[in-house]
Protein backbone atom coordinates (compact mmCIF):
# COMPACT_ATOMS: atom_id res chain seq x y z
CA UNK A 1 0.00 0.00 0.00
CA UNK A 2 1.26 3.42 -0.80
CA UNK A 3 1.65 6.07 1.78
CA UNK A 4 -0.69 8.97 1.97
CA UNK A 5 2.34 11.17 1.54
CA UNK A 6 2.52 10.24 -2.15
CA UNK A 7 -0.82 11.82 -2.81
CA UNK A 8 -1.50 15.37 -3.85
CA UNK A 9 -3.10 17.44 -1.14
CA UNK A 10 -6.89 17.61 -1.71
CA UNK A 11 -6.94 21.27 -2.81
CA UNK A 12 -4.12 20.68 -5.29
CA UNK A 13 -5.77 17.55 -6.64
CA UNK A 14 -9.08 19.38 -6.95
CA UNK A 15 -7.48 22.23 -8.85
CA UNK A 16 -5.72 19.84 -11.19
CA UNK A 17 -8.88 17.83 -11.76
CA UNK A 18 -10.81 20.96 -12.59
CA UNK A 19 -8.38 21.66 -15.38
CA UNK A 20 -8.90 18.53 -17.38
CA UNK A 21 -10.89 15.38 -17.87
CA UNK A 22 -9.10 12.17 -17.00
CA UNK A 23 -7.51 9.98 -19.66
CA UNK A 24 -8.89 6.53 -20.40
CA UNK A 25 -6.66 3.67 -21.46
CA UNK A 26 -8.34 0.39 -22.36
CA UNK A 27 -6.66 -2.99 -22.58
CA UNK A 28 -8.62 -4.87 -25.21
CA UNK A 29 -8.56 -8.63 -25.70
CA UNK A 30 -10.25 -11.35 -27.71
CA UNK A 31 -11.36 -13.33 -24.64
CA UNK A 32 -10.85 -13.85 -20.93
CA UNK A 33 -7.42 -15.08 -20.00
CA UNK A 34 -5.29 -13.27 -22.58
CA UNK A 35 -3.67 -11.12 -19.89
CA UNK A 36 -5.54 -7.81 -19.94
CA UNK A 37 -5.84 -7.48 -16.16
CA UNK A 38 -2.27 -8.65 -15.70
CA UNK A 39 -1.02 -5.98 -18.09
CA UNK A 40 -3.18 -3.34 -16.42
CA UNK A 41 -1.69 -4.20 -13.04
CA UNK A 42 1.84 -4.08 -14.45
CA UNK A 43 1.20 -0.57 -15.74
CA UNK A 44 -0.34 0.36 -12.41
CA UNK A 45 2.85 -0.69 -10.63
CA UNK A 46 4.97 1.25 -13.11
CA UNK A 47 2.89 4.38 -12.56
CA UNK A 48 3.05 3.94 -8.79
CA UNK A 49 6.81 3.59 -8.90
CA UNK A 50 6.98 6.68 -11.07
CA UNK A 51 5.37 8.59 -8.23
CA UNK A 52 1.76 8.79 -9.35
CA UNK A 53 -1.03 8.27 -6.88
CA UNK A 54 -2.43 4.99 -8.18
CA UNK A 55 -5.20 2.87 -6.72
CA UNK A 56 -7.20 -0.17 -7.72
CA UNK A 57 -10.85 0.83 -7.96
CA UNK A 58 -11.96 -2.67 -8.78
CA UNK A 59 -10.16 -5.88 -9.58
CA UNK A 60 -11.69 -9.13 -10.82
CA UNK A 61 -8.97 -11.70 -10.31
CA UNK A 62 -11.36 -14.63 -11.01
CA UNK A 63 -9.35 -16.60 -8.48
CA UNK A 64 -6.19 -16.43 -10.58
CA UNK A 65 -3.20 -16.59 -8.28
CA UNK A 66 -0.92 -14.76 -10.72
CA UNK A 67 -3.33 -11.84 -10.95
CA UNK A 68 -4.00 -11.65 -7.23
CA UNK A 69 -0.27 -11.79 -6.55
CA UNK A 70 0.43 -8.92 -8.91
CA UNK A 71 -2.18 -6.77 -7.20
CA UNK A 72 -0.18 -6.84 -3.99
CA UNK A 73 1.54 -3.57 -3.34
CA UNK A 74 -1.08 -1.50 -5.13
CA UNK A 75 -3.48 0.44 -2.89
CA UNK A 76 -7.06 -0.71 -3.28
CA UNK A 77 -10.33 1.02 -2.58
CA UNK A 78 -12.43 -1.57 -0.74
CA UNK A 79 -15.55 -2.79 -2.48
CA UNK A 80 -18.91 -1.92 -1.08
CA UNK A 81 -21.57 -4.48 -0.29
CA UNK A 82 -24.93 -4.08 -1.94
CA UNK A 83 -28.04 -6.04 -1.01
CA UNK A 84 -30.11 -7.29 -3.89
CA UNK A 85 -32.98 -9.83 -3.72
CA UNK A 86 -31.90 -11.24 -0.41
CA UNK A 87 -28.32 -11.56 -1.57
CA UNK A 88 -25.37 -9.40 -0.69
CA UNK A 89 -23.16 -8.59 -3.67
CA UNK A 90 -19.98 -6.58 -4.03
CA UNK A 91 -19.49 -3.64 -6.36
CA UNK A 92 -16.96 -0.92 -6.93
CA UNK A 93 -17.40 1.85 -4.40
CA UNK A 94 -17.74 4.83 -6.71
CA UNK A 95 -18.25 7.45 -3.98
CA UNK A 96 -15.16 6.15 -2.19
CA UNK A 97 -13.06 6.37 -5.36
CA UNK A 98 -14.24 9.93 -6.01
CA UNK A 99 -13.57 10.90 -2.40
CA UNK A 100 -10.11 9.31 -2.55
CA UNK A 101 -9.28 11.30 -5.72
CA UNK A 102 -6.27 9.35 -6.93
CA UNK A 103 -4.40 10.42 -10.04
CA UNK A 104 -4.88 7.03 -11.63
CA UNK A 105 -7.51 4.39 -10.94
CA UNK A 106 -7.46 0.79 -12.20
CA UNK A 107 -10.95 -0.52 -12.94
CA UNK A 108 -11.36 -4.01 -14.33
CA UNK A 109 -14.13 -5.18 -16.70
CA UNK A 110 -15.46 -2.03 -18.28
CA UNK A 111 -18.58 -3.76 -19.65
CA UNK A 112 -19.77 -5.03 -16.27
CA UNK A 113 -23.42 -4.45 -15.31
CA UNK A 114 -23.83 -3.09 -11.79
CA UNK A 115 -26.21 -4.43 -9.22
CA UNK A 116 -29.42 -2.34 -9.24
CA UNK A 117 -29.46 0.28 -6.57
CA UNK A 118 -26.04 1.84 -7.06
CA UNK A 119 -25.37 5.13 -8.87
CA UNK A 120 -25.21 3.77 -12.41
CA UNK A 121 -26.48 0.72 -14.22
CA UNK A 122 -23.17 0.07 -16.00
CA UNK A 123 -19.57 0.24 -14.91
CA UNK A 124 -18.56 2.32 -17.92
CA UNK A 125 -20.90 5.00 -16.56
CA UNK A 126 -19.02 4.88 -13.26
CA UNK A 127 -15.81 5.25 -15.24
CA UNK A 128 -17.24 8.25 -17.10
CA UNK A 129 -17.94 9.96 -13.80
CA UNK A 130 -14.44 9.20 -12.57
CA UNK A 131 -12.95 10.58 -15.77
CA UNK A 132 -15.07 13.72 -15.44
CA UNK A 133 -13.55 14.16 -11.99
CA UNK A 134 -10.16 14.42 -13.67
CA UNK A 135 -8.94 10.97 -12.65
CA UNK A 136 -7.12 8.87 -15.21
CA UNK A 137 -8.43 5.32 -15.64
CA UNK A 138 -6.94 2.07 -16.83
CA UNK A 139 -9.58 -0.51 -17.72
CA UNK A 140 -10.07 -3.81 -19.51
CA UNK A 141 -12.53 -5.00 -22.14
CA UNK A 142 -13.17 -8.08 -24.23
CA UNK A 143 -13.98 -7.45 -27.86
CA UNK A 144 -17.30 -9.30 -27.77
CA UNK A 145 -18.70 -6.68 -25.39
CA UNK A 146 -18.47 -3.93 -27.97
CA UNK A 147 -22.02 -3.07 -29.04
CA UNK A 148 -21.44 -2.86 -32.79
CA UNK A 149 -19.65 -6.19 -32.86
CA UNK A 150 -22.13 -8.03 -30.72
CA UNK A 151 -24.13 -9.51 -33.62
CA UNK A 152 -20.99 -10.36 -35.54
CA UNK A 153 -19.46 -12.11 -32.55
CA UNK A 154 -22.68 -14.01 -31.98
CA UNK A 155 -22.57 -15.24 -35.56
CA UNK A 156 -18.97 -16.29 -35.16
CA UNK A 157 -19.20 -17.94 -31.79
CA UNK A 158 -22.86 -18.85 -31.47
CA UNK A 159 -22.91 -17.23 -28.05
CA UNK A 160 -24.79 -14.01 -27.37
CA UNK A 161 -22.99 -11.70 -24.97
CA UNK A 162 -25.48 -9.73 -22.87
CA UNK A 163 -23.18 -7.12 -21.39
CA UNK A 164 -22.28 -4.55 -24.02
CA UNK A 165 -20.84 -1.06 -24.07
CA UNK A 166 -21.40 1.66 -26.68
CA UNK A 167 -18.61 1.97 -29.24
CA UNK A 168 -18.34 5.65 -28.36
CA UNK A 169 -16.79 4.76 -25.01
CA UNK A 170 -13.92 2.97 -26.73
CA UNK A 171 -13.69 5.68 -29.40
CA UNK A 172 -13.23 8.32 -26.68
CA UNK A 173 -10.43 6.37 -25.00
CA UNK A 174 -7.11 8.09 -25.40
CA UNK A 175 -5.37 4.76 -25.79
CA UNK A 176 -6.53 1.30 -26.79
CA UNK A 177 -3.96 -1.42 -26.30
CA UNK A 178 -4.57 -4.82 -27.83
CA UNK A 179 -3.46 -7.68 -25.61
CA UNK A 180 -2.86 -10.35 -28.19
CA UNK A 181 -2.30 -14.03 -27.69
CA UNK A 182 -2.53 -16.85 -30.19
CA UNK A 183 -5.57 -19.12 -29.75
CA UNK A 184 -3.26 -22.06 -29.14
CA UNK A 185 -1.43 -20.26 -26.33
CA UNK A 186 -4.71 -19.20 -24.74
CA UNK A 187 -6.00 -22.77 -24.83
CA UNK A 188 -2.77 -23.92 -23.18
CA UNK A 189 -3.32 -21.36 -20.42
CA UNK A 190 -6.91 -22.53 -20.04
CA UNK A 191 -5.93 -26.19 -19.78
CA UNK A 192 -3.25 -25.30 -17.25
CA UNK A 193 -5.90 -23.77 -15.01
CA UNK A 194 -4.58 -20.25 -15.40
CA UNK A 195 -7.88 -18.83 -16.68
CA UNK A 196 -10.67 -20.67 -14.87
CA UNK A 197 -10.75 -23.01 -11.86
CA UNK A 198 -10.52 -26.74 -12.75
CA UNK A 199 -14.26 -27.30 -12.50
CA UNK A 200 -15.00 -24.85 -15.31
CA UNK A 201 -12.29 -25.83 -17.78
CA UNK A 202 -14.15 -28.56 -19.65
CA UNK A 203 -17.27 -26.46 -20.06
CA UNK A 204 -15.20 -23.55 -21.36
CA UNK A 205 -13.34 -25.75 -23.85
CA UNK A 206 -16.60 -27.14 -25.18
CA UNK A 207 -18.33 -23.81 -25.52
CA UNK A 208 -16.67 -20.47 -26.00
CA UNK A 209 -13.02 -21.50 -26.00
CA UNK A 210 -13.01 -23.39 -29.27
CA UNK A 211 -10.05 -22.67 -31.47
CA UNK A 212 -12.17 -21.49 -34.40
CA UNK A 213 -14.04 -19.09 -32.09
CA UNK A 214 -10.83 -17.72 -30.70
CA UNK A 215 -9.24 -17.31 -34.12
CA UNK A 216 -12.29 -15.39 -35.36
CA UNK A 217 -12.43 -13.23 -32.23
CA UNK A 218 -8.74 -12.53 -32.51
CA UNK A 219 -9.25 -11.31 -36.05
CA UNK A 220 -12.13 -9.10 -34.96
CA UNK A 221 -10.02 -7.63 -32.17
CA UNK A 222 -7.11 -6.96 -34.50
CA UNK A 223 -9.43 -5.29 -37.02
CA UNK A 224 -11.04 -3.19 -34.32
CA UNK A 225 -7.72 -1.87 -33.09
CA UNK A 226 -6.60 -1.26 -36.68
CA UNK A 227 -9.72 0.83 -37.22
CA UNK A 228 -9.08 2.72 -34.00
CA UNK A 229 -5.58 3.48 -35.19
CA UNK A 230 -6.93 4.55 -38.58
CA UNK A 231 -9.52 6.81 -36.99
CA UNK A 232 -6.94 8.42 -34.73
CA UNK A 233 -4.63 8.88 -37.68
CA UNK A 234 -7.36 10.68 -39.58
CA UNK A 235 -7.91 12.93 -36.58
CA UNK A 236 -4.22 13.65 -36.48
CA UNK A 237 -4.30 14.41 -40.18
CA UNK A 238 -6.45 17.43 -39.50
CA UNK A 239 -4.04 18.69 -36.90
CA UNK A 240 -0.71 19.11 -38.58
CA UNK A 241 0.92 19.18 -41.99
CA UNK A 242 3.68 16.76 -41.07
CA UNK A 243 1.23 14.18 -39.85
CA UNK A 244 -0.84 14.77 -42.97
CA UNK A 245 2.13 13.90 -45.09
CA UNK A 246 2.80 10.79 -43.01
CA UNK A 247 -0.83 9.73 -43.23
CA UNK A 248 -0.91 10.19 -46.98
CA UNK A 249 2.01 7.85 -47.41
CA UNK A 250 1.08 5.29 -44.80
CA UNK A 251 -0.62 2.09 -45.94
CA UNK A 252 -4.29 1.82 -45.15
CA UNK A 253 -5.41 -0.41 -42.30
CA UNK A 254 -7.50 -3.38 -43.30
CA UNK A 255 -11.12 -3.02 -42.28
CA UNK A 256 -13.08 -4.42 -45.21
CA UNK A 257 -12.47 -7.20 -47.68
CA UNK A 258 -14.13 -7.36 -51.05
CA UNK A 259 -14.76 -10.51 -53.03
CA UNK A 260 -15.51 -10.17 -56.75
CA UNK A 261 -16.90 -13.17 -58.61
CA UNK A 262 -15.30 -13.45 -62.03
CA UNK A 263 -15.15 -15.83 -64.93
CA UNK A 264 -12.99 -16.03 -68.02
CA UNK A 265 -15.04 -13.56 -70.02
CA UNK A 266 -14.47 -9.96 -71.16
CA UNK A 267 -17.30 -8.72 -68.90
CA UNK A 268 -15.28 -9.64 -65.83
CA UNK A 269 -12.63 -7.06 -66.64
CA UNK A 270 -15.03 -4.26 -65.90
CA UNK A 271 -16.28 -5.98 -62.78
CA UNK A 272 -12.72 -6.22 -61.49
CA UNK A 273 -12.01 -2.57 -62.25
CA UNK A 274 -15.15 -1.51 -60.40
CA UNK A 275 -14.34 -3.77 -57.48
CA UNK A 276 -10.82 -2.38 -57.32
CA UNK A 277 -12.08 1.20 -57.28
CA UNK A 278 -14.45 0.34 -54.44
CA UNK A 279 -11.64 -1.38 -52.58
CA UNK A 280 -9.47 1.70 -53.00
CA UNK A 281 -12.15 3.93 -51.57
CA UNK A 282 -12.71 1.64 -48.61
CA UNK A 283 -9.03 1.00 -47.99
CA UNK A 284 -9.95 -2.66 -48.38
CA UNK A 285 -8.33 -5.80 -49.68
CA UNK A 286 -9.70 -7.29 -52.89
CA UNK A 287 -10.07 -10.97 -53.73
CA UNK A 288 -11.22 -12.30 -57.09
CA UNK A 289 -12.90 -15.68 -57.22
CA UNK A 290 -13.53 -17.90 -60.20
CA UNK A 291 -15.54 -21.03 -59.49
CA UNK A 292 -14.78 -23.57 -62.16
CA UNK A 293 -17.11 -26.47 -62.80
CA UNK A 294 -15.29 -29.80 -62.34
CA UNK A 295 -13.84 -31.08 -65.58
CA UNK A 296 -14.78 -27.96 -67.51
CA UNK A 297 -12.66 -27.44 -70.60
CA UNK A 298 -11.69 -23.88 -71.44
CA UNK A 299 -11.78 -22.61 -74.99
CA UNK A 300 -8.85 -20.61 -76.36
CA UNK A 301 -10.77 -17.37 -75.82
CA UNK A 302 -11.50 -18.34 -72.24
CA UNK A 303 -7.87 -19.26 -71.62
CA UNK A 304 -6.83 -15.84 -72.83
CA UNK A 305 -9.48 -14.13 -70.73
CA UNK A 306 -8.37 -16.04 -67.66
CA UNK A 307 -4.77 -15.12 -68.27
CA UNK A 308 -5.81 -11.48 -68.67
CA UNK A 309 -7.74 -11.63 -65.43
CA UNK A 310 -4.74 -13.02 -63.59
CA UNK A 311 -2.57 -10.28 -65.02
CA UNK A 312 -5.12 -7.63 -64.04
CA UNK A 313 -5.36 -9.04 -60.52
CA UNK A 314 -1.59 -9.01 -60.18
CA UNK A 315 -1.15 -5.42 -61.34
CA UNK A 316 -3.99 -4.21 -59.13
CA UNK A 317 -2.67 -6.04 -56.08
CA UNK A 318 -5.75 -8.27 -55.84
CA UNK A 319 -5.63 -11.94 -54.99
CA UNK A 320 -6.98 -14.30 -57.64
CA UNK A 321 -8.64 -17.38 -56.17
CA UNK A 322 -9.76 -20.36 -58.22
CA UNK A 323 -12.05 -23.00 -56.79
CA UNK A 324 -13.44 -26.13 -58.43
CA UNK A 325 -17.07 -26.78 -57.58
CA UNK A 326 -20.38 -27.43 -59.27
CA UNK A 327 -22.21 -25.52 -56.55
CA UNK A 328 -21.42 -21.86 -57.10
CA UNK A 329 -23.22 -20.39 -54.06
CA UNK A 330 -21.69 -22.98 -51.72
CA UNK A 331 -18.22 -22.28 -53.05
CA UNK A 332 -18.70 -18.52 -52.69
CA UNK A 333 -20.03 -18.89 -49.15
CA UNK A 334 -17.07 -21.07 -48.26
CA UNK A 335 -14.49 -18.67 -49.66
CA UNK A 336 -16.22 -15.58 -48.23
CA UNK A 337 -16.27 -17.17 -44.79
CA UNK A 338 -12.65 -18.22 -44.97
CA UNK A 339 -11.44 -14.86 -46.25
CA UNK A 340 -13.66 -12.76 -44.00
CA UNK A 341 -15.24 -10.95 -46.95
CA UNK A 342 -17.51 -8.04 -46.11
CA UNK A 343 -18.67 -7.24 -49.66
CA UNK A 344 -19.39 -9.50 -52.61
CA UNK A 345 -19.51 -8.03 -56.09
CA UNK A 346 -21.11 -9.96 -58.91
CA UNK A 347 -21.86 -9.26 -62.54
CA UNK A 348 -25.15 -9.12 -64.32
CA UNK A 349 -26.98 -12.44 -64.07
CA UNK A 350 -27.58 -14.70 -67.02
CA UNK A 351 -31.30 -15.46 -67.45
CA UNK A 352 -31.96 -18.89 -66.03
CA UNK A 353 -34.28 -21.47 -67.49
CA UNK A 354 -36.02 -24.64 -66.55
CA UNK A 355 -35.92 -25.87 -62.99
CA UNK A 356 -33.06 -23.51 -62.18
CA UNK A 357 -35.69 -20.78 -61.95
CA UNK A 358 -36.99 -22.39 -58.78
CA UNK A 359 -33.70 -21.86 -56.95
CA UNK A 360 -33.93 -18.09 -57.08
CA UNK A 361 -31.35 -15.55 -58.24
CA UNK A 362 -27.75 -15.86 -57.11
CA UNK A 363 -27.64 -12.54 -55.16
CA UNK A 364 -30.61 -13.55 -53.03
CA UNK A 365 -29.13 -16.96 -52.37
CA UNK A 366 -25.83 -15.40 -51.32
CA UNK A 367 -27.52 -12.87 -49.06
CA UNK A 368 -29.52 -15.62 -47.41
CA UNK A 369 -26.41 -17.67 -46.74
CA UNK A 370 -24.08 -14.82 -45.82
CA UNK A 371 -25.93 -12.59 -43.36
CA UNK A 372 -24.09 -9.37 -42.74
CA UNK A 373 -22.23 -9.46 -46.05
CA UNK A 374 -23.24 -6.86 -48.63
CA UNK A 375 -23.88 -8.11 -52.15
CA UNK A 376 -23.47 -5.66 -54.99
CA UNK A 377 -24.40 -6.22 -58.63
CA UNK A 378 -22.19 -4.42 -61.11
CA UNK A 379 -24.05 -3.39 -64.24
CA UNK A 380 -22.88 -4.64 -67.60
CA UNK A 381 -22.42 -1.69 -69.91
CA UNK A 382 -21.21 -3.59 -72.92
CA UNK A 383 -24.09 -3.67 -75.34
CA UNK A 384 -22.84 -6.61 -77.30
CA UNK A 385 -21.46 -8.83 -74.59
CA UNK A 386 -23.52 -11.57 -73.11
CA UNK A 387 -23.03 -10.30 -69.54
CA UNK A 388 -23.30 -13.36 -67.37
CA UNK A 389 -22.65 -14.06 -63.79
CA UNK A 390 -19.64 -16.29 -63.46
CA UNK B 1 -66.87 -32.99 -75.92
CA UNK B 2 -66.09 -34.73 -72.74
CA UNK B 3 -64.50 -33.24 -69.67
CA UNK B 4 -61.57 -35.55 -70.27
CA UNK B 5 -60.89 -33.99 -73.66
CA UNK B 6 -60.98 -30.50 -72.18
CA UNK B 7 -58.56 -31.52 -69.45
CA UNK B 8 -56.27 -33.11 -72.03
CA UNK B 9 -56.35 -29.97 -74.16
CA UNK B 10 -55.56 -27.76 -71.18
CA UNK B 11 -52.73 -30.08 -70.10
CA UNK B 12 -51.30 -30.05 -73.62
CA UNK B 13 -51.42 -26.26 -73.60
CA UNK B 14 -49.66 -26.08 -70.27
CA UNK B 15 -46.97 -28.49 -71.45
CA UNK B 16 -46.50 -26.52 -74.66
CA UNK B 17 -46.19 -23.28 -72.69
CA UNK B 18 -43.71 -24.80 -70.25
CA UNK B 19 -41.66 -26.16 -73.11
CA UNK B 20 -41.62 -22.81 -74.82
CA UNK B 21 -40.65 -21.15 -71.55
CA UNK B 22 -37.80 -23.58 -71.16
CA UNK B 23 -36.41 -23.36 -74.64
CA UNK B 24 -37.16 -19.82 -75.66
CA UNK B 25 -34.95 -17.10 -74.29
CA UNK B 26 -36.40 -14.56 -71.90
CA UNK B 27 -34.54 -11.78 -73.71
CA UNK B 28 -33.75 -12.86 -77.22
CA UNK B 29 -31.31 -15.69 -76.63
CA UNK B 30 -31.83 -17.05 -80.10
CA UNK B 31 -31.01 -13.73 -81.63
CA UNK B 32 -27.79 -13.62 -79.63
CA UNK B 33 -26.94 -17.17 -80.63
CA UNK B 34 -27.42 -16.39 -84.29
CA UNK B 35 -25.42 -13.21 -84.12
CA UNK B 36 -22.08 -13.66 -85.88
CA UNK B 37 -19.25 -13.78 -83.38
CA UNK B 38 -16.51 -11.18 -83.68
CA UNK B 39 -13.34 -12.76 -84.92
CA UNK B 40 -10.83 -10.00 -85.37
CA UNK B 41 -8.99 -8.30 -82.57
CA UNK B 42 -7.88 -4.69 -82.68
CA UNK B 43 -5.34 -3.64 -80.09
CA UNK B 44 -5.42 -0.05 -78.90
CA UNK B 45 -2.44 0.37 -76.56
CA UNK B 46 -1.93 3.39 -74.35
CA UNK B 47 0.50 4.38 -71.67
CA UNK B 48 -0.84 7.50 -70.07
CA UNK B 49 -4.01 9.27 -69.19
CA UNK B 50 -5.33 9.90 -72.68
CA UNK B 51 -5.95 8.25 -76.03
CA UNK B 52 -6.09 10.24 -79.24
CA UNK B 53 -9.67 10.51 -80.39
CA UNK B 54 -8.58 9.82 -83.98
CA UNK B 55 -7.08 6.50 -82.94
CA UNK B 56 -10.13 5.56 -80.98
CA UNK B 57 -12.53 6.54 -83.76
CA UNK B 58 -10.47 4.62 -86.30
CA UNK B 59 -10.60 1.57 -84.06
CA UNK B 60 -14.37 1.90 -83.76
CA UNK B 61 -14.85 2.28 -87.54
CA UNK B 62 -12.70 -0.74 -88.28
CA UNK B 63 -14.30 -2.81 -85.56
CA UNK B 64 -17.74 -2.04 -86.91
CA UNK B 65 -16.74 -2.79 -90.50
CA UNK B 66 -14.97 -6.04 -89.62
CA UNK B 67 -17.14 -7.12 -86.71
CA UNK B 68 -14.04 -7.01 -84.57
CA UNK B 69 -13.33 -6.59 -80.89
CA UNK B 70 -11.49 -3.53 -79.66
CA UNK B 71 -8.88 -4.41 -77.08
CA UNK B 72 -7.67 -1.33 -75.25
CA UNK B 73 -4.47 -2.16 -73.40
CA UNK B 74 -2.97 -0.19 -70.56
CA UNK B 75 0.81 -0.49 -70.62
CA UNK B 76 2.27 0.04 -67.15
CA UNK B 77 5.94 0.73 -66.52
CA UNK B 78 7.49 -1.04 -63.55
CA UNK B 79 10.33 0.98 -61.99
CA UNK B 80 13.67 -0.79 -62.01
CA UNK B 81 13.83 -0.87 -58.22
CA UNK B 82 10.62 -2.91 -57.95
CA UNK B 83 9.96 -6.56 -58.84
CA UNK B 84 8.32 -7.02 -62.23
CA UNK B 85 5.30 -8.69 -60.64
CA UNK B 86 4.66 -5.88 -58.20
CA UNK B 87 1.25 -4.23 -57.93
CA UNK B 88 1.09 -0.74 -59.40
CA UNK B 89 -1.82 1.04 -57.75
CA UNK B 90 -0.70 4.56 -58.57
CA UNK B 91 -0.43 3.89 -62.31
CA UNK B 92 -3.62 1.87 -62.20
CA UNK B 93 -5.41 4.83 -60.67
CA UNK B 94 -4.79 6.55 -64.02
CA UNK B 95 -5.12 3.59 -66.33
CA UNK B 96 -8.25 1.92 -65.02
CA UNK B 97 -10.55 4.94 -65.48
CA UNK B 98 -9.25 5.31 -69.03
CA UNK B 99 -10.02 1.67 -69.77
CA UNK B 100 -13.46 2.34 -68.36
CA UNK B 101 -13.87 5.44 -70.55
CA UNK B 102 -12.87 3.53 -73.67
CA UNK B 103 -15.18 0.65 -72.83
CA UNK B 104 -18.10 2.96 -72.14
CA UNK B 105 -17.58 4.89 -75.34
CA UNK B 106 -17.13 1.83 -77.54
CA UNK B 107 -20.02 -0.05 -75.94
CA UNK B 108 -22.27 2.93 -76.49
CA UNK B 109 -21.51 2.54 -80.20
CA UNK B 110 -22.26 -1.16 -80.15
CA UNK B 111 -18.65 -2.33 -80.31
CA UNK B 112 -17.45 -5.24 -78.18
CA UNK B 113 -14.50 -4.50 -75.90
CA UNK B 114 -12.07 -6.80 -74.14
CA UNK B 115 -9.53 -4.89 -72.07
CA UNK B 116 -5.98 -5.86 -71.27
CA UNK B 117 -3.17 -4.68 -69.06
CA UNK B 118 0.50 -5.24 -69.78
CA UNK B 119 3.54 -4.34 -67.77
CA UNK B 120 7.24 -4.16 -68.30
CA UNK B 121 10.27 -2.04 -67.64
CA UNK B 122 9.19 0.27 -70.46
CA UNK B 123 6.10 0.73 -72.61
CA UNK B 124 7.74 -1.33 -75.34
CA UNK B 125 8.65 -4.08 -72.89
CA UNK B 126 5.06 -4.12 -71.64
CA UNK B 127 3.77 -4.31 -75.22
CA UNK B 128 6.22 -7.09 -76.04
CA UNK B 129 5.04 -9.09 -73.04
CA UNK B 130 1.46 -8.63 -74.12
CA UNK B 131 2.14 -9.63 -77.72
CA UNK B 132 4.00 -12.73 -76.61
CA UNK B 133 0.84 -14.15 -75.10
CA UNK B 134 -1.88 -12.89 -77.39
CA UNK B 135 -2.50 -12.48 -81.07
CA UNK B 136 -3.95 -9.29 -82.49
CA UNK B 137 -5.01 -8.72 -86.08
CA UNK B 138 -4.51 -4.98 -85.99
CA UNK B 139 -2.70 -2.55 -83.76
CA UNK B 140 -3.68 1.11 -83.83
CA UNK B 141 -1.33 3.69 -82.42
CA UNK B 142 -1.15 7.43 -82.63
CA UNK B 143 2.00 9.03 -84.03
CA UNK B 144 2.13 11.42 -81.19
CA UNK B 145 5.29 11.37 -79.19
CA UNK B 146 3.59 12.88 -76.21
CA UNK B 147 4.29 10.32 -73.46
CA UNK B 148 0.93 11.16 -71.97
CA UNK B 149 -0.73 9.74 -75.06
CA UNK B 150 1.16 6.93 -76.69
CA UNK B 151 4.31 5.22 -77.84
CA UNK B 152 7.57 6.83 -78.93
CA UNK B 153 8.74 6.84 -82.56
CA UNK B 154 11.30 4.19 -81.63
CA UNK B 155 8.53 2.03 -80.26
CA UNK B 156 6.61 2.40 -83.50
CA UNK B 157 9.61 1.40 -85.57
CA UNK B 158 9.99 -1.63 -83.35
CA UNK B 159 6.33 -2.45 -83.86
CA UNK B 160 6.64 -2.23 -87.64
CA UNK B 161 9.77 -4.38 -87.66
CA UNK B 162 8.84 -7.09 -85.22
CA UNK B 163 5.12 -7.54 -84.81
CA UNK B 164 3.22 -9.82 -87.21
CA UNK B 165 0.05 -7.76 -87.32
CA UNK B 166 -1.32 -4.90 -89.36
CA UNK B 167 -0.02 -1.73 -87.74
CA UNK B 168 -2.08 1.39 -88.25
CA UNK B 169 -0.20 4.52 -87.25
CA UNK B 170 -2.34 7.61 -87.28
CA UNK B 171 -0.86 11.02 -87.64
CA UNK B 172 -2.78 13.47 -85.49
CA UNK B 173 -4.24 16.41 -87.31
CA UNK B 174 -2.58 19.60 -86.08
CA UNK B 175 -5.86 21.11 -85.07
CA UNK B 176 -7.19 17.92 -83.50
CA UNK B 177 -6.66 18.04 -79.78
CA UNK B 178 -9.53 15.78 -78.89
CA UNK B 179 -8.73 13.01 -76.49
CA UNK B 180 -10.43 10.19 -74.72
CA UNK B 181 -9.35 10.72 -71.12
CA UNK B 182 -10.27 9.71 -67.62
CA UNK B 183 -12.64 12.67 -67.61
CA UNK B 184 -14.68 10.92 -70.27
CA UNK B 185 -15.92 8.36 -67.76
CA UNK B 186 -19.61 8.89 -67.28
CA UNK B 187 -21.37 8.12 -64.04
CA UNK B 188 -19.91 6.51 -60.98
CA UNK B 189 -16.65 4.63 -61.35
Amino acid sequence: MSSEGDRLSPPAATAQAAQRRGRLKVFLGMAAGVGKTYRMLLEGHAELQAGRDTVIGLLESHGRAETAGLAEGLPMVPRRRVSYREAVLEEMDLPAVLARRPELCLIDELAHTNVPGVEHAKRYEDVEEILEAGIDVLSTLNIQHLESLNDHVTELSGIRVRETIPDAILARAEEVVLIDLTPEALLDRLRAGKVYPPGRIDAALNNFFRIENLAALREVALRQVAEEVGAKRLTTELVGAREESLAAHAPQAVSERLLALVKPDPTSQRLVRRAWRSAQRLGAELDLLWVRAPGRHLSDDEQRSLSALRQLASILGAKMLEEESDDLPAAVVDVASRRGSTYILIGHSRPVRGLARLRGPLPQRLMARLPGVDVRIVADRSGRSRGDVP
Amino acid sequence: MSVLAIVAAVAAGVLLGAGAGYWLPPHGRLAARNRPRPVRRILLPFTGEEISSRSFEAAVRLARAENAIIMPAFLARVPMNLPLETALPVQCARGMPLLEAVEQSASAQGIAVDSRVGRGRSARDALRNLLEHEHFDRIIVSADENPRVGLSYDDMRWLLDRVPAEILILRPAPDDTRRISVHSVSGHF
